[in-house]
């Protein structure tokens, strides 16, 4: 094995093939996770159970009893939580991994492997996250006696693969942005927070009336319609909608994986 | 073919990047919108290669190979570029110039226990922190038990590693990355961590991993000691070039005399002054000029001064200093204040410093010619280091613990 160090590298397949042969680091810095953060928190598992839960409740309350949002004629609390699981999927996804780099610093200075694996790792840990919280989806379809298509439940892990292309793509970015200006981190959180109300999680895109195609522009939107329209009914599955989305979400992988690529090699000296 | 072949490398910091300030997008964004025009003229400055910026070079067309089974020690002073080497051939910080080619797989330990969390157990961080450095999970399931057992840390395995005392969690570390089995193994002074006893298993272990098994080892240390028992050739950085390569012996010998020059301080006489030192020199207990002096050895300081008219009641002190500025001593006490009176003419003073005074490491001293109430002449900031060579101390603790002094005190027990 010949490894040559040079000033400058261009992206290549080996890189590819470098993050093939560090996969088990992958599944290791996934692990560390899930395990440091059900060890630190009193509840462990049932956090993961409890916030989107409680999230649901309070929104259902608030938005759905209270304000009297419309929800497509669909019972809101499991509209709402159809919407919350995908989005929280993707904004946990997208804050994790923009400060995976800074959160390992340690290892970043000391220790070489393919940087990509970092962000990637926290988005594994998300994919445990989701699982969990959808039981509670499983739960509340019975409760409210809703029978998923079996399209439907087969067109899921697209979507999901979808919002990861998205969280991964954007995370990439704000990762390498976050390595060299510090204060991003503390915009983030406020950033991730307007964007949900961009997206229709907590109302139909319908809402908009005949505006509504400006609320398409982001690919959350299709997703998260996708959903609805697979695991509850009602409109069909516009493909044309996720089509975009999905093409949307795979530029931004290639912007975020190329820049991310482009600043990687510098990191561990402005870290 | 050489297993590592470095070739004219060099690596170049931006002085920003050594202060370490953090950039905020803030800040950035704020000057734009202030001063869009002057932030377009830098631009393009920096786009055309024209301004100014402070460039610091950490290491200056470097070249050198190691052999396959070569064990190369890499010596220099602090900041001499040591560690910037270790980090570009472990690939964690690209060149700005060069290449390297490496055959073979790297291991590198340029901190003992990469990645080790707290909140883990010390079977878990087994685990991650071998993963880290590169292992495949059923190679270390497969080194496991003797991990564990080098470790001595057996009981304690299934205890989150936040409550190790620091002697098990270095233990624990040191023994994962003993164990990665890489063709090429890069350490960077990690030894100077842990209890001696461990210190000793870990160099011995070093020892087996270069003679037995016949690895190629890169190896920075101050411990000069260990440097000349481990290592067969060496290199000798200093500001960020190679000023010597060869032999172990050669080399750190050529190091510790490297300070030759230096230990000869030579000042411009100043016609109005009437009382002035002109030299300063440091000698070797063979009264050789030497700023790199043996702990275990006495050395002397040398001030030579001129007196253009008669003095009364003087003394010479010298006030030693640590590297980080810590007052250590001032010296005029050991006279008991006796002061001289000087005629007009020249004269020297021998100050004779026995052995395992200082401890290892960098320490600087002021010379004064003083009265009682004023200065006549200071000269500051001379600069030596005691190298660490036939240091009994070192056995028993790592140097930081060993404080500034390194006097043998006589320890007198009996049974009562």
């Amino acid at each position: 094995m010949t490894t040559i160090i040079r000033p400058k590298k261009i992206i290549s397949f080996a890189d590819f093939r470098e993050f093939w042969q560090y996969r088990e680091l992958l599944l290791f810095f996934a692990w560390r996770d899930l395990k440091v953060r059900y060890k630190q928190t009193a509840i462990g598992v049932s956090w993961a159970l409890f916030q989107p839960f409680f999230t649901m409740v309070v929104f259902s309350v608030f938005f759905g009893s209270l304000a009297k949002m419309p929800s497509d004629g669909i019972p809101y609390p499991i509209f709402v939580f159809v919407g919350l699981l995908i989005w929280q999927f993707f904004a946990n996804s997208l804050s994790d991994a923009a400060s995976s780099l800074i959160t390992n610093q340690s290892i970043v200075t000391k220790v070489y492997f393919p940087r990509l694996i970092l962000p990637a790792a926290t988005i594994l840990v998300k994919f445990v996250d989701f699982f969990i919280a959808a039981i509670i989806l499983v739960g509340l379809m019975v409760y409210y006696q809703y029978t998923p298509n079996f399209l439907g439940l087969l067109i899921l892990p697209l979507l999901l693969l979808i919002s990861f292309f998205a969280a991964l793509g954007g995370g990439l970015i704000l990762a390498s942005v976050n390595v060299k200006y510090r204060d991003v981190r503390y915009a983030l959180p406020f950033f991730i927070q307007i964007l949900m109300f961009l997206t229709p999680v907590i109302y139909p895109p319908s809402i908009a009336g005949r505006y509504s195609w400006i609320l398409a522009i982001n690919p959350m939107t299709g997703i998260i319609k996708a959903a609805r329209s697979a695991l509850l009914g009602g409109a069909p599955i516009n493909w044309q909608l996720l089509g975009i989305s999905g093409v949307a979400c795979l530029i931004l992988l290639w912007v975020g994986f190329v820049y991310f690529k482009k600043t990687e090699r510098y990191f561990a000296d402005i870290i | 073919m050489s297993i590592i072949e470095v070739q004219h490398i060099g690596k170049k910091y931006n002085i920003s990047h050594r202060l370490g300030r953090y950039l905020t997008l803030r800040d950035v964004l704020t000057n734009v919108f202030k001063n869009p025009f002057l932030f377009l003229k830098q631009k393009t400055k920096t786009a055309l290669g024209l301004s100014k910026r402070e460039e610091f070079w950490a290491l200056r067309d470097v070249s050198f190979k190691v052999e396959n089974g070569e064990v190369i020690g890499i010596i220099g002073r602090n900041g001499a570029g040591k560690s910037t080497l270790l980090k570009i051939l472990s690939q964690i910080t690209p060149p700005t110039t060069g290449e390297i080619r490496i055959n073979g797989r790297v291991g590198s330990l340029l901190e003992v226990g990469t990645g080790f969390h707290p909140e883990l157990t010390g079977r878990e961080n087994i685990f991650l922190n071998g993963a880290i450095l590169g292992m495949k999970r059923s190679d270390i399931l497969k080194k496991f038990a003797a991990i564990v057992e080098f470790s001595e840390v057996e009981k304690f395995l299934d205890t989150p590693v936040k409550y190790y005392s620091s002697g098990m969690y270095v233990r624990l570390a040191f023994s994962v990355a003993a164990h990665m089995e890489p063709d090429i193994l890069i350490i960077d002074e990690v030894l100077a961590v842990g209890d001696a006893e461990f210190q000793k298993k870990c160099l011995g272990k070093m020892d087996e991993v270069a003679k037995k098994e016949g690895r190629t080892v890169l190896f920075v240390s101050h411990n000069m000691t260990a440097v000349q028992n481990l290592c067969q050739t060496a290199l000798l950085l200093e500001s960020g070039s190679i000023i010597k390569a060869g032999p172990v012996a050669e080399v750190v010998s050529f190091y510790l005399h490297r300070g030759g020059q230096n230990a000869i301080r030579d000042y411009q006489l100043d016609k109005n002054k009437g009382a002035q030192i002109y030299r300063i020199s440091i000698l070797d207990k063979s009264g050789q000029p030497a700023a790199a002096l043996p702990v275990g050895e006495d050395f002397q300081i040398k001030v030579e001064y001129e007196f253009s008219k008669a003095e009364k009641n003087l003394l010479l002190s010298l006030i030693f200093y640590s590297g980080d500025e810590l007052l250590l001593y001032t010296s005029e006490s050991d006279k008991k204040g006796a002061t001289n009176d000087y005629e007009v003419g020249r004269y020297e003073t021998l100050v004779k410093i026995p052995a395992f005074t200082f401890n290892i490491g960098y320490f600087h001293f002021d010379a004064v010619l003083h009265t009682a109430k004023a200065g006549l002449d200071h000269k500051e900031k001379v600069n030596f280091e005691i190298t660490n060579i036939q240091n009994p101390r070192s056995q028993f603790r790592a140097n930081y613990e060993l404080g500034k002094m390194a006097s043998l005190l006589d320890y007198h027990t009996k049974k009562i």
